[in-house]
């Protein structure tokens, strides 16, 4: 993983190292293909450097948020958060409902080292929404397209729930999931009180281990007519544990037991010797060649500063969603004044984020219960799965589209931030009273987060800032955002709903319900599930990529991450991203053998 | 070193009402604080920290006497488990109102006028320091503070430091092991198997497996 190691001719580079370029070039090197992966952080090991049972009080401040670990001490992400230093982006505006927060990693793995892990899969409705609707744009493919790759991911990575046949929910094939784990107490209340309102709670689904991969039958599954490839994979599969049922997936997993790109994308990559890893190459541009073919990138070797440029017969960003418009729009040439690959004049823009709400209650029904461990897997045992679609199509809700609840309460491991507010519900007690109070109310809480779907509009997206730069020289993004009333009022429904829920419970809620759902949403780029930027579509004039994600300007250039998402469904995008990428990946892998790439 | 019988002469001769000295208990300017930097965005995270190991503490050796006597007026030794100071409250207390982050830089002046005021209120009402006072004393004090949608006008002020106070002193208790075991947290440790909750609990909640939803 050095810098020597990039001057091999490769036939593909791959921008990134999260979920899609991690899936790319394990399906690239399982194909036989030599890749060279450019990762913009550091090299990072998880089986060395998790925390797995740090406490809090082994850490500073007891383990809270500070900026320079927006999610606290101990999550796993390295040199990023809303905010990276020497790396800025800018606010077209003030307005802070106008405003984007853009959450980077810089670390091998990306994001997927810290991420929820939760992994629902996009429905039939979800790729052709205008059909269903009037609203946004319809994808270019259908569901029918992506299943047998939602299956293939599945069995890879490793992903617990169950297919319940609910609407526009997909069930997967038989054999892909691995069963829930078992709820907690706060968990089957929700689901008994939520049904009488009519909301679905059924379980959740989530890429961790539930129990141990089938090394069996999975590996002729996954690479049919591939010996080498199944006798990789058979082999890291048995090298990851089963969920021990402690510590927080967002510290990552030193046993391998949650999917991060870091234990189970990129081992088994590297056992195929096809493929290299540079760390600490942050990538401005894509250089294209004379042929206008894309002919390698230029990176910024992070540890010299010195500027580098690397080659292949195909080159593929999965950079994240925004750094991948980022350098798209930087990589200007004459024949392309506006960014590559950019004729449409659609790179930067339809950015999404997800809808999200949150609320939560304290439930006198689950007070001064019995001690036991919840730790259990970390959480979303459980979820609701959008339920409103016939009440939508009937135009009843006032706003297009669906969102799902995630929920979770119990004896979580107590931090810095435990109790905070007590007072409220003790009426300010301390000494032995609160003591008292503290044993009584722990536990006590459960909180809900709405995630729902955003359609793309015109007045989301980013382009290069004329002046600013980062501090390699890289001229930086700049971000314009608006949420339509379908997001505001979906907003407002989620507060409405938890409200109901918590009431249904026996519960109190904690803080104001808010009806204004211009209040009630969390900022763009809160949720951290930012899609768009270059989207997939089948006309060249109004997408940036025709379906197998190849640029439709430059045929050797391909987005395989977030960027050419057209919608972004209530489902967290992180399954869909790896289902995406390796289709892209099969299908890049097919062309270069017929010698058409 | 001024004697504490001269400082309190002092601070009664300056302040010569009490709504006078609240006010400049409010005012007072905090101890000059050192520019100094945070873990940064890569810290090791497997290492064991203790407070003043990333940023040096500033709480005065006064101001953490204050400071230890009122955690532990809050979470006082009960016979169950011990006070806040005995598991390192205090020593987090230091660390928090000295770290150079923004939610902290925002909590230092709280913090530190709140102390300054807990011992003037306590000069004030009994000639002695918080620190000194027997419990009914400092209790006496702590009611008028301890809920801030209650407290009186001229005690608003102090029972938002309070309510602040409680709650670091809160998270920093129940964050150790000693408060994990107190407040019911037994997790933190591996399992072969995570079997939910026991079928005779579920059964007197009334909870327990449903049937499946209404496929489409």
């Amino acid at each position: 993983m050095t810098a020597p190691a990039a001057k091999k001719q490769y036939d593909v580079i791959v921008v990134g190292s999260g979920a899609a370029g991690g899936q790319t070039a394990y399906t690239l090197s399982m194909e036989g293909v030599k890749v060279l992966m450019l990762e913009a952080g550091r090299n990072y090991v998880p089986e060395q450097e998790t925390p797995m049972f740090q406490t809090p009080d082994q850490a500073p401040l007891r383990g809270a948020s500070t900026p320079e670990k927006d999610f606290g001490f101990y999550d796993a992400t390295i040199d990023g958060g809303w905010t990276v230093p020497g790396e800025p982006y800018v606010q077209s505006t003030s307005d802070p409902h106008g405003r984007f927060a853009w959450w980077r990693s810089r670390m091998l793995g990306g994001r997927t080292n810290h991420w929820g892990r939760i992994s629902l899969r996009n429905g039939p409705y979800d790729f052709k929404p205008r059909t269903r609707d009037g609203l946004g744009m319809d994808w270019p493919i259908s569901y029918e397209d992506v299943a047998p790759y939602y299956d293939k991911v599945e069995r890879l990575i490793g992903v617990y729930g169950t297919s319940e046949g609910l609407e526009n929910t997909p069930n997967s094939s038989p054999g892909c999931l691995l069963p829930p784990p078992a709820p907690l107490i706060s968990d089957y209340l929700v689901q008994q009180r939520a049904r009488r309102l009519g909301i679905p709670i059924v379980p959740g689904h989530r890429a961790v281990l539930t129990q141990q991969l089938d090394f069996k039958r999975s590996p002729a599954l996954l690479h049919p007519g591939n010996p080498k490839a199944q006798k990789i994979i058979a082999a890291h599969m048995q090298q990851r544990a089963a969920c021990i049922w402690a510590t927080d997936c967002g510290r990552g997993c030193s046993i391998r037991a949650n999917y991060q790109s870091t234990t189970v994308h990129l081992p088994p990559a590297l056992a195929t010797g096809n493929l290299d890893i540079v760390c600490n190459a942050m990538v401005s541009h894509v250089v294209l060649g004379k042929n206008g073919l894309a002919k390698g990138v230029k990176y910024v070797d992070k540890t010299s500063g010195a500027e580098r440029q690397v080659s292949a017969r195909v080159i593929v960003l999965a950079a994240s969603a925004c750094e991948t418009a980022r350098i798209l729009l930087n990589s200007k040439s004459a024949s392309f004044p506006n960014g590559l690959a950019n004729s449409s004049g659609k790179v930067g823009r339809y950015i999404m984020d997800t809808v999200g709400a949150d609320l939560s209650g304290q439930i006198p029904l689950l007070e001064s219960l019995p001690p036991q461990n919840e730790d259990g897997a970390s959480g979303h045992a459980f979820y609701a799965p959008w339920w409103g679609y016939q009440d939508q199509q009937k135009g009843k809700l006032g706003f297009a589209r669906g969102y799902h609840i995630e929920f979770g309460g119990g004896r979580r491991m107590p931090g810095a931030g435990t109790l905070h507010g007590i007072e409220r519900f003790t009426g300010g007690s301390y000494g032995k009273k609160l003591k008292e109070d503290a044993r009584r109310y722990y536990g006590s809480f459960v909180g809900f987060a709405g995630r729902g779907e955003m359609i793309p509009n015109e007045n989301s997206y980013c382009e290069i800032d004329p002046v600013v730069k980062d501090k390699w020289g890289i001229p930086v993004l700049r971000f314009h955002w608006k949420w339509s009333e379908h997001e505001t009022r979906q907003a407002a429904h989620m507060q409405k709903t938890f409200a109901d829920i918590v009431q249904a419970m026996g519960g109190c809620v904690m803080g104001k319900v808010q009806s204004d759902g211009a209040e009630a949403i969390a900022p763009g780029g809160f949720i951290i599930h930012e899609v768009g930027g270059a989207i997939m579509g089948a006309d060249r004039r109004t997408s940036v990529t025709n379906e197998w994600c190849q640029t439709w300007d430059v045929k050797n250039l391909f987005l395989t991450d977030g960027a050419v998402f057209v919608s972004n469904a209530d489902k967290n995008p992180t399954l869909t991203i790896m289902a995406l990428a390796w289709r892209s990946a099969d299908h890049i892998a097919g062309r270069m053998r017929r010698k058409e790439l | 070193m001024t004697d504490r019988r001269t400082t309190i002469k002092w601070m009664l001769s300056v302040a010569a009402s009490m709504p006078l000295l609240r006010e400049r208990a409010w005012g007072q300017e905090v101890t000059a604080w050192p520019a100094v930097r945070g873990y940064g965005g890569d810290p090791d995270l497997t290492k064991l920290y203790r407070p003043g190991d990333v940023w040096p503490l500033t709480l005065s050796p006064a101001q953490r006497r204050t400071a230890t006597a009122l955690c532990n007026v809050v979470l006082p030794d009960d016979g169950r488990s011990p006070a806040a100071a005995s598991v390192g409250v205090v020593d987090f207390i230091d660390e928090w109102v000295s770290a150079p982050y923004p939610r902290q830089i925002k909590d230092r002046p709280i913090v530190l006028e709140g102390l300054a005021w807990m011992d003037a209120e306590a000069l004030l009402r009994f000639e002695k320091y918080f620190a000194e006072l027997d419990e009914s004393q400092q209790h006496a004090i702590c009611d008028d503070i301890c809920y801030e949608p209650k407290a009186a006008p001229k005690f608003v002020r102090a029972a938002a430091f309070f309510a602040r106070y409680r709650d670091l002193s809160v998270g920093a208790y129940y964050s150790t092991p000693t408060g994990w075991k107190d407040i019911g947290y037994i997790g933190n440790v591996p399992l072969t198997k995570f079997e939910g909750p026991p079928a005779d609990l579920l059964q007197k909640l009334g909870l327990g497996p449903q049937d499946p939803p209404k496929g489409t």
